[in-house]
């Protein structure tokens, strides 16, 4: 009987580990991966000729990163591997795929999917100017190209890597203006008792904080953010500081986000059900312990269906793998599974607390003026959106999109899906949960008019 | 038990539901119009946008017309123009025999004023530069157009409410009962509505409700495969077709002026009645590429950003279900428009209003008539 | 050697030359940049929006966004962030060279 297909989307520290764990059982799973590199984002990999040490690039995350990208080097001769291929839909048990120009369909027995996540943003007036970018993008410039974002970063937003990669430039030279995060120091001190379950991540940012500090960046918490300014480009970052009193910060580049979305649209579209996560406040896949979807076959892995980090990732990549076997028959490891989730639930602990540590401000939505601008894609303002949820009486986002176009634009409502589902709730004065979620639609990227089918 | 009466009771909010709704209000006729889901939400919110009269089947064009002169005041009369512009129709021929057909059809469609213009293989590509080689004959309607299928049907909806019918979203209809002369309307969630006159516009349902009347009709439900490019300058202004038989090259496009490229054709994927659910088909979607880049090669350059589909009722002979009920008396059709309905909403609603308000119409719809499906 | 460009340059300074053009205008870039790097070390923004609000310079780096599509004058489309920088590339920031007809 012939060996199952299993292909793995993703060649992060999830769809690296899935893929060493089915080689491990005998197998030569598919990999697709968008990028010509493995590594996914956060273990992003330099380009040839770059120099830089690990310990540079990656800081106390340096052997992780390092361990991650060696395996995935040595799995290369054992996989099919399939590097600037783009998985666009996938339907009927075949994951529709391009490279180049050249489209092709991969049938499989079972479908792992370790898409990763992308920043979560808030919108703020000015937000689209050049100069502004996410903390995740902040971080690329850095690690994959050696560059800052500009010569006077600030930095805007919440959670954890807010400060890593405020800390990051500062280590590399770059000049740090300012750290402003939403969350209050109030916030943090709830969450110690959650964020307890692992006591490395919490020294280790700790350990960054510090860094910031002895470096003299001004770091602000509890703050507002009110605007970006400039004369078609970053010049000025206002805020309100927690005790009320008005922040400008002269700056040439905004770094901002908000902890991370999944990219679920791949999930989506295979017909898995996503269903309201209050803690990190989206709509993520339903799954089992293990990484299982709610269609059979489909297993989801890293943050593209739980963010739970780089390192629950890999754990994330290795139970979906073994969940795969042992649906397909399969014997497994059941002594170590027992032990990665139990790993995974420390995470989860973990990313429950980063959760109340670090909230999403969902309440700065409504706050918004007007005239900002909410879809960058299309350029609709918060009011246009506003006035279609209320005067046109859209009750959910799907129907605000259509007559909005908020998600019609070529990011699908990845960068104002979440910002604009609380500015309609607001408008309708409902939970941000009853008004829905913008249905998946393909291709999950921008597909090319030359595409065409292999041979044709 | 609390119950709502009205002088007509309309089953189904998409386009041909609010039009309806919205010109019995002008002819004084009180009105509840019943939506499962929300206005315009099914195939009136995710079609094409075709605001055309060429090539439609000669019968239909006097109810086409009609509605063409409604769709030229829309402003004045819903207040909203739901992006109508009349940009002309182009559709051109890659074969001898298309200039055949589309001479037969200049000449058979002549007495309906679509002022229809054949147009040689060299003139076309002076006027439509952009057109590919293989294009070898064009006919151009110059009152042609196209609208935004999203905001039309809900406009509509909408002005229907403000005349003073009573519109009602999410309310599925569970019973039809007539009782006497009346229809004693049920829904989903126990609400009751009675009235002497009931429309069925429920679109691809709508087989569903007149056979529960005695009155089956052979309907196919298919789902339209669209898609759109991002936005490039705005350089394709009149909908663009092909005039063809053979389906696999009958891709339609037309671009919005704020760039983006709409398209639709060459085939269709499932719907599923039940689930409210239809696919687009990747390998239709890959298709389509190629004939958009035979119709105009400088799509070659760009992508498209999202497709999808929608659930269309389709007859096997081409024509809709529109028109009184041959066996219930008070009980009216409009629904199974075969992926050809935008255009005429407003129209229909026109027709069926002065239908049911007067008992006849001066446009002629027998031939969409449910009756000629009676077994004979 | 000060630039007017948007990104700075803090590391891996010494990679070979290679040369593009930017509106007409030849500069020139680092082996392993992306073109949005290679670009944003010259220049403020890489495109105008389609829609009114002015000049963009991308947003996410990592192919998410889709901020970042640049034009060449021939009429083609570049994902900046995730395209390697080539020698020869030209690229224009402002205007949109579509359709190309003929």
């Amino acid at each position: 009987m012939a060996d199952p297909r299993i292909v793995i989307v993703g060649a992060g520290p999830a769809g690296t580990r899935a893929a060493e764990t089915l080689v491990a059982a005998g197998l030569r799973p598919i990999v697709v991966n968008e990028a010509a590199a493995s590594g996914g984002q956060i273990y992003r990999r330099q380009p040839p000729g770059f120099t830089r040490s690990a310990e540079t690039l990656y800081g106390t995350e340096a052997s992780r990163a390092t361990a991650v990208h060696a395996t995935f080097d040595g799995l290369v001769g054992k996989i099919e591997y399939r590097p600037e291929t783009l998985a666009w839909n996938v339907q009927d048990g075949a994951l529709h795929i391009l490279h180049g120009v050249q489209a092709s369909r991969l049938p499989f027995d079972a479908l792992i999917i370790a898409t990763g996540a992308t920043d979560r943003v808030m919108p703020l007036p000015g937000w689209t100017l050049p100069g502004v970018y996410s903390l995740g993008a902040s971080q690329i410039a850095l690690k994959a190209q050696g560059c800052a974002i500009g010569r006077r970063v600030a930095f805007m937003g919440t959670g954890p890597l807010l400060y890593l990669v405020a800390s990051q430039y500062v280590k590399a030279g770059a000049a740090v203006v300012a750290v402003l995060d939403t969350s209050p120091l109030s916030a943090r001190l709830r969450a110690l008792p959650l964020m307890a379950a692992r006591p490395d991540v919490l020294l280790k940012g700790v350990g960054v904080m510090l860094r910031l500090r002895r470096a003299g960046v001004p770091i602000h918490l509890g703050i507002t953010p009110v605007a970006i300014e400039g004369d078609g480009e970053v010049a000025l970052l206002r805020a309100t500081a927690a005790n009320g009193t008005a922040l400008e910060i002269a700056c040439d580049a905004v770094g901002i986000g908000y902890h991370l979305r999944s990219e679920t649209q791949l999930a989506d579209l295979a017909g898995c059900t996503l269903a309201f996560d209050a803690a990190s406040h989206q709509w993520l896949p339903v799954l089992d312990q293990d990484g299982r979807a709610s269609v059979a076959g489909i297993y989801l892995a890293g943050d593209g269906g739980r963010i739970l980090g780089a390192d629950g990732a890999e754990t994330a990549g290795k139970l979906a793998a073994y969940a795969a076997l042992a649906d397909l028959g399969r014997t497994v490891p059941d002594a170590d599974i027992e032990k990665l989730r139990s790993s995974q639930r420390r995470m989860d602990r973990f990313r429950r607390g980063l959760a109340i540590a670090f909230p999403w401000p969902a309440h700065l939505a409504a706050a918004l003026p007007d005239e900002t601008l909410v879809c960058r894609c299309e350029a609709i303002t918060a009011g246009e959106l506003r006035h279609v949820a209320t005067a046109l009486d859209a009750p959910e986002v799907n129907r605000a999109k259509a007559f909005s176009r908020v998600g019609m634009g070529r990011c699908q409502g990845r960068y104002c899906g979440l910002a604009g589902a609380e500015i309609v709730a607001a408008a309708r004065g409902v939970g941000v949960e009853q008004v829905g979620r913008l249905r998946g639609q393909a291709p999950v990227r921008p597909l090319p008019i030359a595409a065409r089918v292999d041979g044709a | 038990m609390n119950e709502q009466a009205a002088d007509v009771i309309i089953v189904g909010g998409g386009f041909m539901g609010a039009a309806t709704a919205f010109f019995l209000r002008q002819r004084g006729r009180s009105v509840i119009l019943l939506e499962r889901g929300l206005i315009g939400q099914q195939a009136s919110g995710v079609n094409f946008g075709n605001v055309r009269r060429q090539g439609r089947h000669i019968c239909q064009l006097p109810l086409a017309n009609r509605s063409r002169a409604i769709w030229g005041r829309l402003s004045e009369l819903i207040g909203e123009d739901a992006e109508f512009l009349k940009t002309g129709h182009l559709r051109i021929g890659y074969r001898p025999e298309h200039i055949g057909m589309m001479e037969a059809y200049r000449d058979a469609s002549d007495p309906y004023g679509l002022d229809l213009e054949l147009i040689s293989a060299n003139q076309l590509r002076q006027r439509f530069p952009f057109l590919g080689p293989e294009a070898i004959v064009g006919s151009f309607a110059p009152h042609d157009g196209h609208a935004n299928p999203r905001l039309a049907a809900p406009a509509f909806g909408r002005a229907a409410r403000r005349a003073g019918a009573t519109v009602v979203e999410n309310a599925e209809v569970d019973t039809i009962d007539k009782v006497s002369t009346d229809f004693l309307v049920q829904t989903k969630d126990g609400r009751r509505f009675r009235a002497p006159a009931v429309q069925i516009s429920a679109g691809a349902w709508g087989n569903r409700l007149s056979t529960r009347f005695g009155e089956p009709v052979p309907m196919i439900v298919k789902g339209p495969q669209m898609g759109v490019t991002e936005a490039v300058p705005y350089a394709l202004t009149p909908v663009l077709g092909v005039s063809t038989k053979d389906k696999l090259e009958a891709i339609y496009l037309r671009q919005v002026t704020r760039g983006n490229i709409v398209f639709g054709g060459t085939g269709h994927g499932p719907a599923d009645l039940d689930t409210i659910r239809a696919r687009v088909d990747p390998a239709v979607t890959l298709h389509q590429f190629t004939q958009l880049t035979r119709f105009v090669p400088a799509l070659a350059a760009l992508r498209i950003i999202r497709v999808w589909s929608g659930i269309e009722g389709y007859m096997d002979d081409d024509v809709p279900v529109m028109g009184p009920s041959a066996k219930v008396p008070g009980l009216f059709y409009a629904f199974g428009f075969c992926g050809a309905g935008f255009q005429l909403g407003p129209g229909v609603g026109d027709v069926m209003a002065e239908l049911i308000d007067t008992g006849h119409t001066s446009t002629p719809i027998e031939p969409f008539h449910i009756s000629r499906f009676a077994a004979s | 050697m000060p630039t007017d460009g948007r990104f700075e340059r803090l590391a891996e300074l010494d990679r070979p030359a290679v040369p593009i053009e930017i509106d007409g205008k030849p500069v020139t870039a680092r082996q392993g940049d992306t073109l949005l790097v290679a670009i944003l070390t010259h220049v403020g923004s890489l495109r105008v929006s389609e829609f009114g609000d002015g000049p963009r310079a991308g947003f996410c780096l990592m192919g998410a966004c889709q901020d970042c599509w640049v034009w060449t004058p021939d009429g083609e489309r570049l994902q900046a962030c995730g395209t390697p920088v080539q020698a020869g590339m030209r690229i224009v920031t402002r205007g949109a060279p579509w359709p190309i007809l003929g």
